[in-house]
């Protein structure tokens, strides 16, 4: 079963007078355990997709369907609820809450889904596990290193289950060790059935994917599967 | 509902971390709605010492008393008309007095001004009360040394006077006053009582506090030596017989002064609850106006702590972006601004509310008073409404960002 079908997006901003296609006219359809990099030049519409793949923007015109429900019209508080229980975000730049702990930032978006606090702890610490930070739970971003900062955003993706994990240069902001480490960390996510989308502009890093979708000028420009996709760990 | 308490808890707990990450631009924000909050319920509690004093005041006139005068205390008359007419004189007062069946007592008063002096200590411009030993029934007077005059020196037109308690005390300061002399106006007068304190500010020197007590036949042998214009004090025996005995006074009195059926009255009976109404018409616009100068200091804290929250989302726009990102609603934010809004207002507020109790007891010095529970339940009230009203606006631009501008913002 598809988990995201887009037809024919097409997001057209008004900059001054002039309106600019970031989008036009894109489908393309995800199935569930995926692992999708999204690359393309700047400007390419990359960022543009991402947003409304991740429901934070809505299209100018077209389809949405996220597990079988159109979000392409859905009021804002609709979708805050789409995001809360089904996207993932994780971002170049971490965005975590500065003066909130590890443990905080992750069980965020379980206080938003109104899960209660006993639950909460349980769900919480359970994706911290997983990232491997379970002893640095009350630490706050500024105590930790880029590359568990980065963990911690992966384990408030993952906390509530959502159905796809949206990354945005997750590596960017890291060095390539670390980034090696961040991508063998999805790496392991995939493995565990979650489905993934990475938007990226570098090839490397694209290629942990097992399909890529190339944008130019805000079309699809190839989606191709990666034949020989790199496994992090399997060099070593 | 669950769902809810969350959301509040958390917006609670953020408020409180954002409060305390900026502790001096919060602190200073806080002292605009201390300032505010601090002059309402001073100005409250103000006007509750205002009314408690004129209630005590009032009371210490006698509550069941009417004054029966030529001039009216409140009415639309021409004062110049009613200054026309012809005085109550002392022998409508004797046969009023023999007349009336309903009052308690009946006395007649004057009022003359004079000097008072003892030894060294004088008090200029005492209003001293003219009156009969009956006079003392239509008052709630109670005695620290001796007694009112009696009916014999009254009658008698003796040389003796009853002293209000400040008057004593300044005569005569550490001394017992009672069976000395004092001299009105050179005149020497024994003392046969001092009046316990009756403590209200509010009437000034129609305060028995403030005055001297003597029998009227002596004002007439040394003060004034016409038997005119007296105000007949009556005293009814109770509130529920006050209607009564005033419809009864008011026959008399036409009858007394030789009214025809057709003339108006040229008296007035005067009562209390004409001054309490008055009252209430002067001091409720007095009462207003402060509420309102001082609700300015509070809408100018307002503005403050909307500025602040104005700055606040603005600095905290990422911030935003994120827990938009991963599913706060547009409710939640704006719960959260405005929580934070409130939290300062509130803590403003009791700091405010604690140094007007503070003040309150300074002002008790002058004015007694004290900080009254509704006060500080007004006062809290107001310091949450003005944090939800001026968190409104910041808190709703938190509410509608758009999300992808939001995380985009540096």
């Amino acid at each position: 079963m598809n988990i995201i079908n887009l037809e024919n997006i097409t997001k057209i901003y008004q900059v001054g007078s002039e309106e600019v296609h970031a989008l036009d006219g894109v489908s393309l359809k995800i199935d569930r355990n995926e692992y999708v990099a999204i690359m393309g030049p700047s400007g390419s519409g990359k960022s543009t997709l991402m947003n409304i793949l991740g429901c934070l923007d809505t299209p100018t015109e077209g389809k949405y369907d996220l597990k079988g429900t159109d979000v392409s019209a859905m009021s804002d508080n609709a979708l805050a609820e789409i995001r809360n229980r089904e996207i993932g975000f994780v971002f170049q730049t971490f965005n975590l809450l500065p003066r909130a702990t590890s443990f905080h930032n992750v069980e965020l978006p379980l206080i938003y889904a109104g899960i209660g606090s006993t639950r909460r702890r349980e769900m919480a610490e359970v994706a911290l596990s997983s990232v491997g930070l379970k002893d640095r739970m009350l630490h706050k971003p500024n105590e930790l290193s880029g590359g568990q900062r980065q963990r911690v955003s992966v384990a408030r993706a993952l906390v509530i289950g959502p159905s796809i994990i949206l990354a945005d240069e997750p590596t960017g902001n890291l060095d390539s060790k670390t980034g090696e480490d961040i991508m063998a960390l999805f790496h392991e996510i995939y493995q565990q059935g979650n489905t993934i989308i990475l938007v990226t502009h570098e090839e490397y890093i694209a290629n942990h994917a097992k399909r890529v979708i190339r944008l130019l000028d805000g079309k699809v420009e190839s989606d191709t599967q990666v034949a020989n996709h790199t496994v992090p760990g399997r060099e070593k | 509902m669950r769902h809810h308490l969350f959301e509040w808890k958390e917006g609670f707990l953020i408020s409180l971390t954002a409060i305390r990450a900026n502790k001096a631009r919060s602190l200073l924000t806080m002292l605009g709605i201390v300032i505010g909050i601090c002059s309402v319920a001073l100005m409250a509690t103000a006007i509750n010492g205002i009314d408690k004093a004129f209630v005590e005041g009032i009371s210490s006139l006698g509550a069941d008393n009417l004054h029966i005068d030529k001039y009216a205390w409140f009415s639309n008359e021409d004062f110049f008309l009613m200054r026309n007419r012809k005085n109550v004189t002392m022998d409508q007062f004797e046969r009023f007095k023999k007349l009336a069946k309903l009052p308690l007592a009946v006395a007649p008063t004057i009022l003359t001004v004079h000097k008072v002096l003892f030894g060294d200590n004088y008090v200029e411009g005492t209003l001293m009360t003219g009156t009969t030993d009956e006079y003392v029934r239509t008052t709630n007077f109670n005695f620290g040394r001796g007694r009112f005059f009696s009916p014999v020196e009254s009658n008698g037109a003796r040389n003796v006077a009853v002293l209000g308690s400040e008057v004593a005390a300044h005569l005569f300061e550490k001394q017992d006053p009672l069976a000395k002399t004092v001299k009105i106006d050179g005149i020497r007068f024994r003392v046969v009582g001092v009046l316990e304190k009756q403590g209200s500010t509010l009437l000034g020197n129609f305060n028995p506090d403030n005055q001297v007590y003597i029998p009227i036949g002596t004002v007439f042998k040394y003060f004034r030596r016409n038997r005119d214009s007296v105000t007949i004090v009556v005293r009814a025996r109770s509130t529920e017989m006050i209607n009564a005995t005033k419809e009864e006074a008011l026959g008399l009195m036409r009858r007394v002064r030789g009214l025809m059926y057709d003339e108006k009255d040229d008296f007035a009976i005067n009562q209390q609850e004409g001054l309490t109404q008055n009252y209430n018409q002067v001091v409720g616009v007095i009462k207003l106006v402060g509420l309102f100068i001082t609700g300015l200091s509070l809408l100018v804290g307002a503005i403050g702590i909307m500025n602040i929250m104005f700055v606040s989302v603005k600095e905290r726009t990422r911030e935003i972006g994120i827990r938009k990102a991963i599913g706060a609603k547009k409710r939640t934010i704006m719960g959260q601004f405005l929580t934070e809004a409130a939290l300062i207002c509130l803590i403003g507020g009791l700091v405010g509310l604690l140094l007007a109790i503070g003040l309150s007891m300074i002002i008790n010095k002058f004015l007694p008073t004290s900080v009254q529970i509704n006060t500080v339940i007004l006062a809290i009230t107001i310091s949450l409404l003005t944090g939800i009203v001026s968190g409104l606006a910041p808190a709703w631009t938190a509410a509608k960002m758009n999300p992808v501008e939001a995380l985009r913002y540096e």
